[in-house]
C-alpha cells in the first residue's frame, strides 16, 4: 500500500471534527474556542495542500496560504477582542456575553 | 517508507489535537496546538510542499501561537472555574463528533478510494517554492494583494481595539509645545545686587 490523497483526507476529516468537538466542549472557555477553530483551519489546509499535490496543480497550495493569512488575521483580531472584553468585564466565560441582549 | 512517515506524523496530530481541547490548563492547550502544528508541517514536507510547511512553522508557531501564549497568560482568569461543568458538554459534543465522522465516511466511500500514488508539490519547476512564486505574482497577484491587505485590516483594527486612553496619565501635547512662543515661556528679570527675586 502507498500513500494516497484518502490518507490525507481521513486525517483531515478527523482533525476537523476533534475541531467542531472541541467548540462544544469547551463551550466555556473562548480561548479554547479560538483554538479549536484553528485547528478546523489546519484539516482545511491540510486538505488543500494534499489535493494540490495529488492533482499536480499548485493552486491549492496558494489558496492553502491565503486561508493562513486569514486564520492569523482572524486570530489577531479574536484575541484584541477578548482582551478588551476581558478589560471591561474582569472575566471571559462565555456565557455572560449577553450585554447586548441579541 | 512514506507510509510509515505519515502514521506516526498523523498520529501524533491527531492526539495533540484532542491533548489540545482537552487540556486543563489553557497555557497547555497552547502548547500542545505548537506541536499539532509543527507535525502538520512535517506532514507537508512529507508531500513536498516544503514552502507551505515553513509558513505554517513561521506563521502559526512563531507568531499565533505566541499571541495566544501572551493572551492567555496575560488575562487573569480563573481556568479551574471555567473547566467545571465541561463533563455534561460531552455526550452532545461526541453526537455531533460522530455525526461529522459518519458523514464524511458516508460521501468518501460512495466516492470510492482514490488510487492515484503519485504526488508532485512543484509542477513545472524544479523547486516547491519557485512553483509557488512563479504564479504567485503573476496569476494571483490579485489574491496575494488583497491577503496582504486583509493583514493591513487586522493590525490596525487589532490596534484600534485595545488602544486606551488612560486618565490622570502625563502625556506630550505635540500642539500645545509647537505653539509656544518665546513671549509666553521666557520672563527677563533685571536683578539688583544684594536683592534678589
Amino acid at each position: 500500500m502507498e500513500l494516497t490523497i484518502n490518507h490525507f483526507l481521513t486525517l483531515s476529516a478527523i482533525l476537523f471534527t476533534i475541531g467542531v468537538v472541541g467548540i462544544f466542549v469547551n463551550r466555556k472557555n473562548i480561548i479554547v474556542i479560538l483554538m479549536a477553530i484553528e485547528l478546523i483551519l489546519l484539516s482545511v489546509n491540510i486538505n488543500l495542500v494534499a489535493f494540490s499535490v495529488f492533482s499536480g496543480t499548485i493552486a491549492g497550495q496558494i489558496f492553502a496560504m491565503l486561508v493562513l493569512t486569514v486564520a492569523a488575521a482572524e486570530a489577531a483580531v479574536g484575541l484584541a477582542i477578548l482582551v478588551v472584553y476581558f478589560r471591561n468585564r474582569g472575566d471571559i466565560a462565555v456565557e455572560s456575553v449577553d450585554l447586548m441582549k441579541g | 517508507m512514506e507510509l510509515i512517515a505519515f502514521y506516526i506524523f498523523a498520529a501524533i496530530v491527531t492526539v495533540s489535537a484532542l491533548a489540545v481541547i482537552m487540556a486543563k490548563n489553557p497555557v497547555h492547550s497552547v502548547l500542545w496546538l505548537i506541536l499539532t502544528f509543527f507535525t502538520a508541517a512535517g506532514l507537508f514536507v512529507l508531500v513536498g510542499a516544503e514552502f507551505l510547511a515553513m509558513l505554517l512553522v513561521v506563521v502559526y508557531v512563531g507568531a499565533v501561537a505566541v499571541l495566544f501564549l501572551f493572551v492567555v497568560m496575560m488575562l487573569d482568569v480563573d481556568f479551574v472555574e471555567l473547566k467545571q461543568g465541561t463533563l455534561r458538554y460531552w455526550p452532545f459534543a461526541a453526537l455531533i463528533g460522530l455525526a461529522f465522522i459518519a458523514e464524511i465516511a458516508l460521501a468518501s466511500f460512495a466516492r470510492g478510494a482514490s488510487t492515484t500514488t503519485s504526488f508532485d508539490a512543484s509542477p513545472g519547476a524544479d523547486t516547491n517554492t519557485e512553483a509557488i512564486g512563479q504564479v504567485m505574482y503573476t496569476e494571483y497577484f490579485l489574491l496575494f494583494q488583497m491577503a496582504g491587505l486583509i493583514l493591513l485590516v487586522a493590525m490596525i483594527g487589532a490596534i484600534v481595539l485595545t488602544l486606551r486612553e488612560r486618565p490622570g496619565v502625563k502625556r506630550q501635547n505635540i500642539a500645545r509645545q509647537t505653539s509656544r512662543r518665546r513671549e509666553d515661556a521666557i520672563e527677563k528679570v533685571e536683578v539688583e545686587p544684594g536683592k534678589g527675586i
